[in-house]
């Protein structure tokens, strides 16, 4: 899985036209990706105002509103790929834009097979 | 008929029904497509209406009939009248072929087999292709079997017929030297299948168990073909010696139970005999072969009533001829096992530590399993639990990350 991490703020104060890129770039690898058959799934989280927060102490669940990291670097996504090797994985996420700014983290997915021990 | 039944009756024609159009129309994409409407048009049909008397005739039939359905809208679209003309299938329906006997067909599936199992291919895309063109499994059975989306399965495998139409290559067995040069990848390409069947433990992977049934079918038709051909022989007996144990490996939560702690009555003994009588068949009489080999030492330990019954002499020889042959970090690691059970736990470690300058394994949860258990072997209950806890964390696998987990536990200083 590729976990996407960057600072919306960042993006707000580009251009229309900086952001129209950005997300054509996005779209492009995604068409590649769709196309190798490597693409699995993907999602993008809304922003960080929309978050609660859930906790549950001595059986009572509290949930607040937040947290807001609206200043930090969060994570903002993922995409997951089927590829043949971590070095594929690491290829994609380099080309990832968020790599550029940011930063993109590749990590690999639990499974269920179990080898002979 | 049952679906079960149905599934059985179909799979084993959608290769041969295949082979038979692309011999008489060419065009390997479009006829596959074809070939896998028919099936779908059968397991519709057939459970209202009852099977056929020729199953294969009539799947020829509806295949042949999809396949000029889609040229003549196709040619329609372009207003080729020339070309319809020249695809006018009545006159070529009515009659066999060359090639359409018996040794044609035979040949028919290992031709498919070979072109599944291009060269050309990335090994995902030989593996789906071969499932679906050779075995008669859907797309979304493919899909559901390797855990991917429909869509992605249904890229993977249009890429890989466009790339073998863009290879230029014809509808022909290769021929020798070729074939042999070639013959390892396809047998490769079996045992990726039978591989991912078998490691599937129980809940989301339930559907790609059924891999193993279908990598035995496959390889037990290219036996049938090639039955002079030592390596051959010796996968189909692999497969069907580590099926065999397949009920005692994993505990109903889906943890692995190892080799030593197996109940050893829940193996399949008809499927040992079979396995054992193939690899003595082979060693006897083909040169000697990587697959021989393995299936030699699966056969001696299917073979042992008890876990203390175990021939690790033997089993110790055959992974210092399987290094010879084949060598890599993962027959150096099994043989490390070999010799701590021969030459007792330090030997084994001692060995297991001229890996840790192989990046590829050193730092994998298997090596460090292999340690852990070698350790404990040794009295070393620390050094054990700690290398447990480093496999358990670097194993992507989570029913043997619980195995793991549950060793280092198992040895961690009891409260007094």
């Amino acid at each position: 899985m590729l976990l996407i991490y960057n600072n919306p703020a960042f993006y707000e104060a580009w251009s229309e036209e900086d952001r129209t890129a950005l997300f054509s770039e996005v779209d492009q690898i995604m068409t590649e990706l769709r196309e190798s058959g490597e693409f699995v799934a993907g999602e993008a989280l809304a922003d960080g105002s929309n978050t609660k927060t859930v906790r549950v102490r001595d059986g009572v669940p509290a949930v607040t509103d937040g947290p807001f990291a609206e200043a930090k670097e969060q994570m903002v996504g993922y995409i997951t790929v089927d590829c043949d090797s971590e070095e594929r994985a690491v290829q994609i996420a380099a080309r990832w834009p968020d790599a550029k700014y940011f930063a993109m983290e590749v990590r690999p997915i639990m499974h269920t097979t179990v080898a002979d021990v | 008929v049952t679906d079960r039944g149905l599934e059985d009756l179909l799979r084993p024609l959608a290769g041969q029904v295949l082979g038979v159009l692309v011999r008489r129309y060419g065009q390997f994409d479009a006829c596959e497509d074809a070939v896998q409407e028919a099936l779908l048009d059968a397991s519709v049909q057939w459970p209202d209406s009852g099977v056929p008397e020729n199953p294969k005739g009539w799947l020829v039939t509806v295949a042949s009939r999809r396949l000029t359905d889609q040229w003549r809208s196709e040619s329609a679209r372009r207003r080729r009248e020339a070309t319809v003309a020249a695809l006018e299938p009545p006159a070529v329906l009515a009659g066999p072929l060359p090639g359409d006997d018996a040794a044609g067909e035979q040949d028919d599936t290992l031709t498919l087999l070979f072109l599944c199992c291009h060269p050309a291919l990335a090994s995902a895309s030989q593996v789906a292709l071969t499932l679906r063109a050779v075995g008669g499994l859907t797309t979304v059975e493919i899909a559901r079997a390797f855990l991917v989306p429909e869509a992605t399965m249904a890229q993977r495998i249009s890429r890989a017929k466009q790339r073998i139409k863009a290879s230029g290559t014809g509808f022909h067995l290769p021929s020798e030297p070729e074939r042999s040069e070639r013959l390892p990848v396809v047998l490769q390409v079996l045992y990726l299948i039978f591989n991912e069947g078998y490691t599937a433990s129980s809940g989301p992977g339930v559907h790609r168990a059924e891999l193993t049934v279908e990598a035995i079918r496959l390889t037990r038709a290219v036996h049938a073909l090639l039955p002079d051909d030592g390596e051959v022989t010796g996968l189909l007996a692999l497969m069907l010696l580590t099926d065999a144990r397949r009920a005692a490996r994993t505990r109903p939560d889906g943890t692995p139970v190892p080799l030593a702690e197996q109940d050893r009555s829940r193996w399949d003994t008809a499927a040992i005999s079979e396995g054992a009588a193939l690899v003595s068949q082979a060693l006897a009489s083909a040169p000697l072969g990587p697959y021989q080999v393995q299936a030699a030492i699966a056969a001696i330990h299917d073979e042992a009533a008890r876990p203390a019954d175990t021939d690790w002499r033997q089993i110790l020889a055959l992974y210092g001829l399987l290094e010879r042959l084949a060598p890599g970090p993962a027959v150096t690691l099994n043989r490390a096992v070999a010799v701590a059970m021969v030459q007792g736990p330090h030997a084994g470690l001692k060995l297991l530590s001229g890996l840790d300058g192989d990046g590829r394994i050193a730092g994998g949860h298997r090596a460090e399993a292999v340690r852990a258990h070698l350790l404990e072997l040794a009295g070393d209950r620390d050094g054990a639990r700690t290398a447990f806890t480093r496999a358990a964390r670097r194993t992507t696998s989570l029913p043997e990350q619980r195995y793991l987990q549950a060793q280092a536990t198992r040895l961690a200083p009891r409260d007094r």
